[in-house]
């Protein structure tokens, strides 16, 4: 801060403003260290925020896009009649496919061996699709069509990357060391290409001899489910709850015991409202297990406390001077409340009920315990259904799938992150708006 | 009748109630709402909700009450010998259950008339066989008794099904009728349905009281039943965790001290990375940052509050874990076995609750009144020294506040230890080792497939007992030094 | 302004101590103080009176930069202590708090003993090299601060339970206690009752005898009391500077006489 050169006169009794003594430097450096550390605190939160989020980035977007190879493929009525009176006619559906795919690479200039074994290890039974769709369209037959063929899970991590040549153990059935050699043809004949997952978004979970083809659709419906309960009883018991502590009641024991009720509700550990969904809604009154009903009963009473905090926040932000207005009116105090108050708090609550419906989305541990991480390969039939009949969620999913240990499946389990993530980014915008747009200044 | 439709019958008769109360009311004014003592919508109101709420208040109360009651009855069927060895009155009852339910959907779908379903000399072969053809899931364990109870179930619970329908419907007419009589001009509706109303409010405001009993009651019973299959001495002070699999024979040692230990661990790795990250940063925002970066940083850093601990979790087994693996294990220093260890998941629930202990400390640093901070800057004290010597000392209480919520965040926190800490109980100081948790092992002991009569599955309910216990004394204690801190400043 | 007549009344030759040319506060777009030249004299109570909003509170807090905690504030201009420029970029705010002690409008002990409220600023700018000395420093502070006889046995006790006269007493002992050369009151008798007022205005009175004291009042009787030099602000002006007397008694400026005879303000 001073120039050294300039100390040496500053013996002088009077203390000069403009040199700092030695004691000032170090109370100046101690000042920037101090700083420093300060920085490095707000550095190290924006690191792992970073990392966190490219972590995600990084592994989840694989699982969105799907290797495909478009084959060209011409059936003649003679094949089609000789495949329909063979013994085993998918199979030999797969060996006029071994013939067109060789054909289309020699076409592109690749040579290479392969047979109907390697075809079903890499794209699946390949034969029952061509079957199944010349079944259905017999006129196309004799006509050239192209055929997407989305390609096995360890295609499409080894297109990505992740799935190394050296990976591979020996004695997979699944997999066979040439399998490599195939893949490399194929891409170089340019019949392999990357599309959007659909499937991966629309889908429903698989067993572990499917991972590629597992999806998060059903269990997005699930939570949907879920949080329509959250929803609809949270809200109004919340709301109700507020206006009454807010609003009503007395300053006496009872709503004392209910303040700190309140409060301490808001830390109790999520898991422990799983203990009590398990114990209450399953054990004591027979609920269906692992249904969305019963996780959106579990996490309204998690979201209840959410709720009811920021309600009375909102409430207490509208001024006492519109309450006083509505009662000189003439009005009761039921009617100053609902007709004036209630309409002025209504953005506020409803930020943060979307809020608490954000934090009861990503919600894991409780939905564990009332078992809605078993293994669900459907959709339900009607929308009662969809509330009773036993359903994921998408984190319960996520963790379903995290704990799998194919590598598919984690990629999943990242990729369903994402899908989680944008789901609460949406809902946190929807929040922000809303305070934004509505925000009141008294 | 199915519920969903008694449901709408009930709110029809209701919505009846509704008009017929309003023109009643407009009746015995001429027509004229202005001699009304409320206006017109308030009668109707008043028979709406002396319609609706008995009706529906009746019905949930039945529907509680109904499967406890005829349990009782038909657990009096099943002679105690039939319970086979290894099971108990629990699981037979849950095939009664099924058994019934699977009757009705045969006499559904035809296979069964309902002379047989009912009739308890049916025999017992045939009538499994058309169960099964019905599609229904079926055991061999359906004995004769087994199919007698289930039809004396299905049975009474018809019974119960039709009464209740009749009195719901009775009580809702009842209350409609009584609402359309009151409808005079002089009656104060609109006093009484806001008294309605109020009451509402009130039993809405008991539902977190409800909450908070339901917890200990659930949580009570369990760990009594617990302590009568399992010495509670054991329990506390027995060093060792190793569950036996329920059938496999054996006795478990569950003692709790390791998943403590192990909690306790996690919990100090999480605070001593958020406790100084979150505090200087909070630090920064609220006393050094411009209004233009706070507006910045703050948000950013609370992007980590929103993110769900099941993303935590993921990064921690899949990312933590094998960075510090690539460090710390056998291709490093060789200290560390695998992914999961107490140093993973401490770092990543450090790094979940580094928002939590910025955003509590900024708010009570903010509350440190501003008058504190001039009068050491008119002394001429640094911001550093202003802050370490006058901020500080007197946000202390805040902070150490701020700080026990924060802990008992950690220990209470599920799926970050679930995923990330390993499933072996550990009494060891190594923090390259992987550890259990309370709430992992809550987690695997009521999601396996045991039965919930086993000591194996109710220690969950003992764990979740201590758990709730030690994070409501936390929160009960930072909740008052915080309140009492804010109070000093207000 | 710069030919001040010195009057009879108890004012010695002095030096100026403080002097400030053309200085203007801005607190973003608000143009706070505007064109302000004043002189103040080494060993005297100077008062700045105004009505509320005038800028006397904002030019006294330019005199020690408490403004620069303030992200929007703006100083231009030149103040000058012992011939320094203040905002020179040079010259540390922390030294020049030290010299330019200040007490402000509401008592604000910290939430610390009495004895550490005051051994604060002798600790910071390490004024005193053993424990003896320090609390030869506390004692003589408090003395000065004329709280030492109601405080001497209970050093230990926390600030913030005394009074609020005695507060602000120790809030002088403290602010006295790191030597400050000028001391800046920004109305520091506006919380007190009148018998505590009239114990800091004794105080202030005798604090004359070692520091330039500069005081903001809304009190014109206050201003008449303690000090020998008043300024008027009006406006973020500086609309007469002189004699004590002279300005309550024999007004320059129109504004002036209004404010004093209570017409505007």
């Amino acid at each position: 801060m001073t120039d050294a050169a300039m100390t040496p006169d500053s013996a002088h009794p009077s203390k000069s403003l403009t040199h700092a003594d030695e004691r000032t430097k170090k109370r100046n450096a101690a000042e920037r260290r101090f700083h420093a550390y300060g920085i490095g605190a707000i550095c190290t939160g924006m690191f792992f925020l970073i990392a966190l989020l490219a972590a995600i980035l990084s592994s989840g977007l694989p699982a969105f896009r799907q290797a495909v190879v478009e084959v060209p493929f011409t059936l003649t009525q003679e094949q089609y009649d000789e495949a329909e009176k063979a013994l085993l006619k998918t199979g030999k559906y797969t060996e006029y496919f071994v013939t067109s795919l060789t054909d289309a690479m020699e076409s592109e200039g690749v040579e290479i061996e392969f047979d109907k074994k390697a075809i079903e290890r890499l794209l699946g039974k390949v034969g029952g699709d061509l079957r199944a769709y010349y079944r259905e369209n017999e006129d196309q037959l004799g006509t050239p069509v192209s055929f997407e063929l989305a390609a096995a899970s360890r295609v499409d991590r080894y297109l990505k990357g992740t799935f190394k040549r050296e990976d591979l153990q020996s004695g997979n059935r699944f997999f066979m060391p040439e399998d490599f050699n195939l893949i490399d043809a194929m891409r170089e004949a340019g019949l392999i290409k990357q599309v959007f997952n659909w499937n991966f978004l629309t889908g429903v979970d698989t067993g572990v001899d499917n991972p590629g083809g597992a999806g998060i659709g059903a269990s997005v419906l699930g939570s949907f489910f879920m949080m329509l309960v959250v929803l609809v009883l949270s809200l109004p018991i919340g709301v109700a709850a507020s206006i009454y502590l807010e609003e009503f009641a007395p300053k006496n024991r009872f709503t004392d015991f209910i303040e700190v009720n309140i409060s301490n509700l808001a830390a109790v550990p999520s898991i422990v409202f799983g203990i009590l969904g398990l114990a209450v809604f399953i054990q004591f009154a027979h609920l269906p297990q692992s249904a969305p009903l019963v996780g959106g009963l579990v996490l309204t009473l998690m979201t209840l406390p959410t709720i009811i905090i920021s309600t009375r926040a909102s409430l207490k932000a509208v001024p006492p001077s519109i309450r006083d207005a509505a009662l000189g009116v003439g009005a009761s105090k039921m009617q100053a409340v609902f007709h004036h108050v209630l309409p002025l708090a209504a953005p506020g609550i409803l930020t943060g009920t979307i809020i608490g419906l954000a934090q009861a989305l990503g919600e894991t541990a409780p939905l564990l315990l009332i078992g809605m991480v078993g293994f669900v390969a459907r959709y339900p039939d009607t929308f009662v259904e969809g509330f009773i009949e036993p359903n994921s969620a998408v984190p319960a999913q996520i963790y379903n799938w995290a704990a799998r240990s194919d590598a598919v499946f984690t990629e999943k389990a990242w990729g369903g992150i994402i899908v989680l993530l944008l789901f609460l980014i949406t809902m946190n915008t929807i929040a922000v708006i809303l305070r934004r747009r509505f925000e009141r200044r008294w | 009748m199915p519920a969903i439709w008694l449901t709408l019958i009930v709110l029809a008769i209701s919505a009846i109630g509704f008009f017929m109360g309003r023109q009643r009311a407009l009746a015995s004014a001429g027509g004229d709402s202005r001699n009304l003592h409320s206006l017109p919508i308030y009668y109707g109101s008043n028979a709406f909700m002396k319609s609706i709420v008995p009706a529906f208040g009746l019905m949930v109360l039945w529907m509680l009450v109904q499967p406890l009651f005829i349990d009782n009855r038909v657990v009096q069927m099943i002679p105690e010998n039939e319970v086979a060895q290894g099971s108990n009155v629990g699981l037979v009852m849950s095939e009664v259950r099924r058994t019934a339910d699977g009757l009705s959907k045969a006499v559904d779908v035809g296979l069964l008339d309902e002379e047989t379903a009912r009739n308890g000399a049916a025999d017992l072969a045939d009538v499994t066989q058309r169960l099964k053809d019905a599609g229904q899931v079926v055991t061999s364990e359906i004995t004769q008794t087994v199919l007698n109870a289930s039809q004396a179930y299905r049975s009474m619970a018809q019974t119960s099904n039709i009464m209740m329908t009749i009195a719901v419907l009775i009580v809702a007419v009842a209350g409609a009728a009584w609402g359309t009589m009151e409808s005079t001009k002089s009656f104060r509706a609109r006093n009484t349905v806001e008294q309605g109303v109020l009451a509402l409010l009130i039993a809405a405001a008991s539902v977190a009281i409800l909450t908070t009993i339901g917890i200990i009651l659930s949580l009570i019973f369990n760990t009594i039943e617990f302590f009568r299959l399992y010495p509670a001495s054991e329990f506390f002070f027995l060093l060792e965790w190793a569950p036996s699999f329920s059938g496999r024979g054996g006795a478990s040692s569950l003692g709790i001290l390791p998943l403590l230990w192990g909690t306790l661990y996690i919990s100090f790795v999480a605070l001593l990375v958020a406790v100084p990250i979150g505090l200087f940063a909070a630090i920064y925002l609220s006393e050094y940052a411009r209004p233009k970066m706070r507006s910045i940083a703050k948000p950013m850093l609370e992007i980590l509050a929103g993110i769900p601990t099941i993303v935590y979790g993921l990064f921690a087994l899949l990312t933590i874990g094998p960075i510090l693996l690539s460090v710390f294990g056998d291709d490093g220093l060789g200290w560390m076995q695998g992914q999961r260890a107490v140093l993973t998941a401490g770092l990543a629930m450090g790094i979940m609750l580094i928002p939590f202990v910025s955003s509590l400390s900024d708010d009570i640093i903010n509350a440190v009144p501003q008058a504190m901070r001039d009068g050491s800057y008119g002394l001429g004290a640094t911001k550093s020294e202003t802050i370490k010597q006058v901020v500080l000392p007197a946000a202390l209480p805040g902070i150490v506040g701020a700080i026990l919520l924060a802990a008992s965040r950690a220990i209470g926190e599920t799926m970050i230890v679930v995923l990330g800490a390993g499933a072996a109980a550990r009494l060891s100081l190594n923090p390259f080792e992987a550890m259990t948790t309370v709430t992992a092992k809550i987690v695997s002991q009521l999601t396996g497939d045991s039965d919930f009569a086993s000591p194996e599955a109710l220690v969950a309910f003992a764990l979740g007992m201590t758990l709730f216990i030690m994070t409501l004394g936390l929160n009960v204690f930072a909740l008052y030094i915080v309140r009492k801190y804010r109070e000093q400043y207000e | 302004m710069n030919d001040m007549r010195i009057l009879e009344r108890d004012v010695d030759t002095n030096d100026v101590k403080i002097a400030a040319k053309g200085v203007q506060v801005y607190y973003g777009d608000n143009h706070a103080i505007k064109d302000v030249d004043v002189e103040i004299d080494d060993k005297t109570v100077t008062a700045f009176i105004g009505p509320s909003g005038c800028g006397k509170s904002t030019f006294l807090r330019c005199i020690n930069r408490m403004n620069d905690t303030i992200d929007v504030c703006r100083v231009v201009g030149d103040i000058q202590i012992d011939g320094e420029d203040i905002y020179d970029p040079k010259v540390d705010p922390v030294q020049l708090r030290a010299k330019v002690g200040m007490v402000f409008q509401k008592p604000n002990p910290f939430p610390k003993s009495i004895y550490d409220n005051v051994a604060y600023g002798p600790r910071i700018h390490g004024l005193a090299k053993n424990k003896a000395e320090l609390d030869e420093l506390v004692e003589k502070s408090l003395r000065r601060g004329a709280i030492w006889d109601e405080v001497k046995d209970r050093l230990d006790a926390p600030g913030t339970g005394l009074s609020g006269g005695q507060q602000q007493r120790l809030c002088i002992a403290r602010a006295v206690a790191t030597e400050p050369e000028v001391l800046l009151m920004d109305e520091p008798c506006s919380a007190l009752d009148p018998i505590a007022t009239a114990q800091v205005e004794e105080l202030i009175d005798e604090l004359r005898q070692s520091y330039s004291v500069v005081i903001v009042t809304h009190s014109m009787q206050q201003a008449a009391r303690v000090s020998q030099k008043t300024a008027f602000f009006h406006l973020g002006n500086l609309v007469e500077y002189g004699e004590t007397g002279q300005i309550f008694t024999n007004p320059v400026d129109p504004r002036t006489e209004s404010y004093i005879t209570g017409r505007i303000g």
